[in-house]
């Protein structure tokens, strides 16, 4: 099993009054709010937690992309990656670029590769959509979210693979030369993941035989993640194949102290600041027409009425959203929900909302001496018994 | 051919350009195409009842919106244009009276400076399609539904009587979401106008008329002013107490306006 540090860099010091006034974290939370001496502090405060994750022995470490909000400072994660690259040796994964916000998606085949080669191959290549708020903070149009998505999608891989210079001729992107100048490290090309929160159509791409990339769940109650991930098996068999545990991965929130008390007690601000004021936003925001299709949209607008409800620790907790308790029960936990789901990727959010640098540390620290070798020692147990 | 609509508007559908469109006609008279907005519309309104006394009223939900199809070729605001040009050649209109409402007076203004062979007259009611530098509009894609429908009316009583009308259930839930892609195809980027279109509008050479109420919240007033000043002879018609949605919040008044000024059109 793979594990890797994840971190979505978020303003953690935000003056947490802002939602007295605003309705979200994003698009319309004025930039007044950001304070740039506490803004350099945190961003290297942050890099020294990934770093710290990947001497600790992590699998490795990944950043991804956020535009124009409090929730994740990483509108150009290349720039984190690059800042990683020489100082850390393990995986390092952009999950992942949002293709369709991109003017020119060959800048990604050409910023990945560029990382690729530095690292001598460690590069995980992640593509994404973006969030639907970035939609209305970028103006590129959701209606052709998906159409752009699988254009651009299409471009990079060819510009990894086929020699050069060829015409793309595409759509939205039509380019007399591709001749993209480094090329990957990685034959015929880095490892791609494809990040979600649980699309059927995303997943029946991700999956198709001709690509078979990693389909990663991200931050979801655990129901959904073990449905998406039998979802993602159910098309590969379809496809005539058998999914690997290394076509699965999650992302979830982890916080280990000493005891389930202390755990829970010392999560519990972060946690709820990070569900409670970080991620909520209104509908218009989250979801802007296309973004997701119409029979998606449906489901969302059936189950709209919860959306704005206030949670809690324990309500996170209880729907396998965050994993928070004594190294014990945390990696029972994460051990049965492997055995049960079968994953091979493992994406430990290691920090969340204003959890402070200290305890940040702390986590690492414990997940890296009573978690992550534990883990990685019973899947490996595990597949050697299939 | 099915009749859905009360009084003299019957519902129809035509294939045309790969595309299924659905239409509402009635009434006897000179042809009136007129074009919606954003939100589209539902069903033959007292307004239509009225104006069909005295025109062949039709009313399409454009392609993408409503009962209409969703063709392959539907990506902007010129393609619907070119789409109408084709249903006045395939419907043999001639001598047009010409509406259209917010979304669809920009689309109305596309179809007149690329040809006004059929036209005999223009009407844009608060009609989208340009930008006036630092005269904002209205985010409806960022606005709540309630605060979208708030938004259209100066008269808020109006504004609570249609959101207590408004329960969104079955069919409506999915019209209501092609609406808004629809919508966002066309005007998510750049908002709202298209940044061509102010180059040509002086090709326009049949009597025009710009509506506007004097208290839109969604498109202000100033785009008016500039529809007026780009299109040669364009005259301005401003409704007192009135919002985003003239025919909705005074239809009286722009009847009024409208007929007198089709009526001094020589036939």
């Amino acid at each position: 099993m793979r594990i890797l540090a994840f971190h979505l860099m978020p303003y953690a010091d935000i003056d947490q009054s802002f939602t007295e006034k605003y309705d979200a974290a994003w698009v319309v939370l004025p930039n007044t709010y950001f304070d740039r001496e506490k803004g350099h502090q945190l961003y290297n405060r942050f890099l020294d937690e990934l770093e710290y994750a990947d001497q600790l022995g992590f699998d490795g470490v990944c950043v991804n992309e956020h535009h124009q909000n409090a929730y994740g400072l990483m509108p150009s994660p290349g720039i984190m990656a690059g800042a990683l690259s020489r100082r850390t040796k393990g995986w390092l994964a952009v999950l992942g670029r949002a293709l369709p916000l991109l003017n020119n998606p060959l800048t990604v085949a050409e910023e990945y590769a560029m990382l690729d080669e530095i690292t001598g191959g460690r590069l995980i290549a992640g593509f994404v959509r973006g969030i639907g708020s970035e939609y209305h903070s970028s103006g590129v149009n959701p209606t052709e979210s998906h159409d752009r998505f699988h254009e651009a999608h299409d471009l990079i891989i060819r510009a990894w693979t086929e020699p050069g210079p060829f015409h793309f001729e595409g759509k939205y992107y039509d380019f007399k030369y591709v001749n993209t100048w480094p090329r990957p490290y990685q034959q015929p090309h880095p490892p791609v993941f494809i990040p979600s929160q649980g699309s059927s159509e995303t997943i029946r791409w991700a999956a198709d035989a001709s690509r078979r990339y990693t389909y990663l769940q991200t931050f979801s109650p655990i129901s959904a993640v073990a449905k998406y991930m039998q979802m993602y098996k159910d098309v590969a068999r379809e496809q005539g194949y058998e999914a690997t545990p290394d076509q699965l991965g999650w992302s979830v929130p982890i916080y280990v102290a000493e005891t389930d008390e202390q755990a829970r007690e010392e999560a519990r601000p972060h946690a709820e600041m990070f569900i409670n004021k970080l991620l909520k936003k209104p509908v218009e925001m989250l979801l802007p027409p296309g973004y997701l299709t119409l029979g998606s949209m449906k489901g969302v607008m059936a189950a709209k009425a919860g959306m704005s409800v206030h949670r809690t620790l324990e309500d996170l907790i209880d729907s396998g959203s965050f994993i928070v308790g004594s190294p014990t029960t945390v990696r029972e936990k994460l051990r049965e929900a492997q055995a049960q789901i079968g994953f091979g990727n493992l994406l430990m959010t290691i920090q969340f909302g204003s959890l402070p640098h200290d305890l940040t540390m702390k986590n690492i620290e414990l997940l890296a001496k009573h978690v992550v070798p534990y883990l990685k020692e019973t899947a490996a147990t595990a597949g050697a018994a299939v | 051919m099915t009749s859905t609509a009360s009084e003299r508007g019957t519902r129809h559908t035509l294939r045309i350009d790969d595309c299924d469109l659905s239409y509402l006609r009635g009434g006897a008279g000179p042809p009136l195409l007129f074009l919606h907005g954003a939100g589209g519309v539902a069903r033959w309104t007292p307004w239509m009842e009225t104006l069909a006394g005295s025109y062949d009223v039709i009313v399409p939900d454009h392609p993408g919106w409503g009962r209409s199809s969703t063709p392959e070729w539907f990506d902007n605001v010129h393609d619907l244009a070119y789409f109408y040009l084709d249903l006045i050649d395939a419907l043999g209109l001639e001598r047009v009276h010409l509406a259209g409402q917010s979304i669809g007076g920009w689309i109305a203004a596309e179809m007149a400076v690329r040809s006004t062979s059929r036209l005999a007259t223009l009407t844009l009611i608060a009609a989208a399609g340009l930008r006036v530098a630092g005269a904002e509009t209205f985010d409806i894609f960022l606005a709540s539904p309630e605060a979208n429908v708030r938004a259209s009316f100066y008269d808020q009583t109006l504004a609570d009587a249609q959101l207590a009308a408004t329960a969104v259930t079955g069919e409506d839930v999915d019209i209501f979401l092609r609406n808004r892609f629809a919508a966002a195809r066309v005007a998510w980027q750049p908002r709202l106008y298209d940044p061509h279109l102010a180059k040509w509008l002086h090709r326009i050479d049949v009597p025009t008329l710009v509506v506007w109420g004097a208290n839109d919240a969604i498109l202000p007033i100033a785009l008016q002013a500039e529809y007026v000043r780009l299109i040669p002879g364009a005259a301005a018609a401003t409704i007192d107490r009135c919002g985003h949605i003239p025919l909705a919040e005074r239809p009286a008044a722009v009847i009024e306006r409208f007929t007198a000024f089709t009526d001094g059109v020589p036939a």
